[in-house]
């Protein structure tokens, strides 16, 4: 059984998403897709000032095993992207929801609502 | 559900994950495939191989029936206890499949990969001929891999006096029958190490004492990574029924003296040479970030293109690697497409890693 913080929303493409105060979202890799993925070995990541539709493509994790895509969980802008994985793409094994991977500046914070709360995301795992 | 080795519920109580390979439940990791891969390369690990596919081949005509099979020639085992690498292919010179013979005092031993288990079977069933040949698939045994500098060291102290001193004389590509195990000095990972197999019901006690003695069992996963930074090929990605081992950094393997032994393939071998062998298989070294994969296109400027036929971040570089098939002309640089964008790679000798040395 994995991991999932009762405060956060998340995708069910696996990402989880948390509104800080100041109004931005920061966006990372769920525990159970760390634990799915397997040893992390390199991130790609976006840059900053793309802007990205709910959903859309913005970024790759690469395991040991395989690709896999990161998505944008809302809409928005991208204003800050976590350098530390370039180097130590492996935090997000050890710690999923520390190492986050990207923020955004969203364009409609009510995208947040239509994501799945953790009663939810722990039923979409069948946990 | 696929079929299970007697060690399956080892596997899951070792919090093992598991995958389907080649119809068999597998355990892909423990935890961390990474860690495992770092932990034979510095010491030891244990891997569960026991559906890997093991005939014994016997009758008054076993020795010569295999110097129609293989590519190899078992001739070369000039006595009981000598091993040797082998492929057996069709008449096309594509490979049927890859194995090691060992030689033992009344029978020739065949490991074979697991995947193929019924197409060897039914192609060897199909040269049999008129030869006197019996083959006697050995299902009834598990099989061990310990691999690691330390593996035999640590093996010895935990086996009986008698098997501890074969551990200790066995030099590399030997193996030898002791009571109802057989021991060999073989393996699939670049680095020295042992290759048992044993009674099934005997099995789960043996694995559950080495890892009591600390060492660690290994997933396929890190199987994977080893080979591939060993330089080594995997049935049905790197070598396959459409490829000879000309083409495949193997021709070593291939014993063309005496030039009267007719092996299956070799007509068609000798044709391939005779007429230039187009590909060959080489590795690949990305230097930025980013990970190789199976089936990336590879491109050689002003020579043509090639394919990465297996592909990996590889734990010891800390940077991907691949073997390729590629056209023969090609040099030292090449350019791989991941995602659309194209990366330059280094060619090299397919062996990145032996005996846990870097050699790139």
């Amino acid at each position: 059984m994995s991991d999932i913080p009762a405060e956060l929303r998340f995708a069910e493409s696996h990402e989880w998403a948390r509104l800080e105060t100041d109004g931005t979202v920061t966006v990372g890799i769920s525990d159970h897709a760390q634990e799915a993925l397997g040893d992390v070995v390199f991130v790609e990541l976006t840059e900053v000032g793309k802007v990205f539709a709910a959903g859309e493509q913005s970024g790759v994790v690469e395991s040991v095993k395989a690709a896999s895509d990161i998505y944008a969980p809302v809409s928005g802008e991208v204003i800050a992207i976590n350098e530390d994985l370039s180097g130590s793409p492996e935090l997000l094994n050890s710690d999923p929801y520390g190492a986050w991977i990207f923020k955004l500046k969203p364009s409609d914070k009510a995208e947040l609502d239509k994501l799945l709360d953790a009663a939810g995301y722990k039923a979409a795992l069948g946990e | 559900m696929g079929q299970r080795t007697p060690l399956y519920d080892l596997h899951l109580a070792l919090g093992a994950k598991m995958v389907d390979f080649g119809g068999w439940d597998m355990p892909l990791h423990y935890g961390s495939q990474v860690e495992e891969h770092h932990e034979v390369r510095r010491d030891c690990g244990v891997f569960d191989v026991s559906h890997m596919t093991v005939i014994d081949v016997t009758g008054a005509q076993a020795k010569a029936w295999l110097q129609h099979l293989l590519a190899n020639d078992v001739e070369r085992l000039h006595r009981p206890g000598r091993a040797l690498y082998s492929t057996m292919l069709n008449e096309r010179g594509g490979i049927v499949d890859d194995m090691i013979v060992y030689r033992l005092d009344d029978a020739y031993r065949l490991v074979f990969n697991a995947s193929t288990r019924d197409q060897d079977l039914a192609w060897m069933n199909a040269q049999l001929g008129a030869y006197d040949v019996q083959l006697h698939e050995r299902a009834e045994l598990a099989m061990l891999a310990i691999q690691g500098p330390q593996a035999r060291h640590k093996i010895a102290e935990l086996v009986t006096q008698s098997r501890a001193t074969l551990i200790q004389q066995l030099k590399p590509f030997e193996g030898a029958i002791d009571g109802d195990w057989f021991i060999a000095r073989t393996g699939y990972t670049g680095e020295d190490g042992l290759e048992i197999c044993l009674p099934a019901n005997q099995a789960p006690g043996f694995f559950n004492d080495l890892v009591g003695a600390g060492i660690s069992p290994i997933g396929l996963g890190a199987r994977d990574t080893l080979r591939v930074e060993a330089g080594m090929n995997l049935y049905g990605q790197d070598i396959h029924q459409d490829v000879s081992p000309l083409a495949s950094n193997m021709a070593w393997s291939i014993a063309w003296e005496p030039a009267s032994r007719q092996f299956i393939g070799r007509a068609a071998l000798e044709a391939e040479k005779a007429a230039g062998v187009a590909h060959k298989l080489v590795g690949l070294v990305l230097e930025e970030r980013g990970v190789l994969r199976a089936h990336q296109v590879v491109r050689i400027a002003d020579v043509g293109e090639g394919e990465i036929t297996s592909g990996s971040f590889s734990p010891t570089l800390s940077k991907s690697i691949a073997l390729a098939r590629v056209p023969m002309a090609t040099a030292d640089r090449a350019e791989v497409e991941i995602r659309g964008k194209w990366y330059p790679v280094r060619v090299v000798k397919p062996t990145f890693v032996r005996h846990g040395k870097t050699l790139i």
